[in-house]
């Protein structure tokens, strides 16, 4: 079980092998990957970031929860912060289980549970030079969405 | 006598107070009092009720008491994955 962070590639062949067990028929990974748009607008970039303590722990306690809830034989998550370009690999999570059932709604959980739960923060920088801090919007203000350049105008 | 709090900021709240993490010296008797502080002084655009708090590495109610030494971070809507 381990929940992790990590500012550079990840690198999923290490993190399977730590799942490596006889009792597993079933292995299902998921990956997230930026992706080139985001409510109809050309994303070109993003950045993540974490509050890695909290982030960590949060995390720890979501493979908890899919180990109480499903029958899996482990789980691992590993999400990236930085600079990410599109089609960068943001978030990997594995699961390994006896049958195909429970690996598959393991993972679910452990996703969901993780965008929902997990403090860490997403800057999207789109085609038009705008950047915005997702989720963080507030009436009458873009939240973070001022152009580059024009941050202490208001 | 003003207790001692360090604050860390993340994403958005970052952005609008400049730094990552600062000493603050506070009479606010609890995380919520301490957030409206803040936010009067930097002009926080998030409210409260978009934000959790978290005391010492771990989520904390609103009604937490601050005390001296405590490491606070006011938690932006999350957006991973």
């Amino acid at each position: 079980m381990s929940f992790k962070l990590t500012n550079g590639p990840i690198d999923a062949s290490a993190l399977m092998d730590g799942l490596r067990d006889a009792g597993a028929g079933a292995f299902v990974t998921f990956e997230g990957r930026v992706r080139d748009r985001n409510d109809g607008r050309n994303v070109r970039a993003l950045d993540y970031e974490a509050y890695a303590p909290l982030a960590e722990k949060e995390g720890e306690r979501i493979l908890s929860e899919a180990v109480g809830k499903f029958r899996i034989t482990g789980a691992a998550c590993v999400h990236r912060t930085g600079s990410l370009a599109l089609g960068d690999v943001a978030v990997w999570i594995a699961v390994a289980a006896g049958h195909r059932d429970a690996a598959f709604e393991a993972c679910r959980y452990i996703i969901d549970e993780t965008k929902a739960r997990v403090p860490i923060w997403k800057k999207e920088h789109y085609a038009d030079g705008v950047s915005e801090w997702i989720n963080c919007a507030t009436r009458g203000d873009h939240a973070g969405g001022a152009p580059e350049g024009a941050k202490g105008a208001r | 006598m003003k207790k001692w709090v360090r604050v860390s900021y993340f994403a958005i709240l970052r952005e609008q107070r400049g730094i990552g993490e600062e000493r603050v010296a506070t009479d606010a008797a609890t995380a919520a009092e301490l957030y409206e502080e803040l936010r009067g002084l930097h002009r926080f655009t998030l409210p409260p009720d978009r934000l959790r708090v978290a005391i010492n590495d771990e989520f904390a109610p609103w009604n937490s008491a601050v005390r001296d030494g405590d490491a606070l971070v006011f938690v932006p809507p999350v957006a991973g994955g």
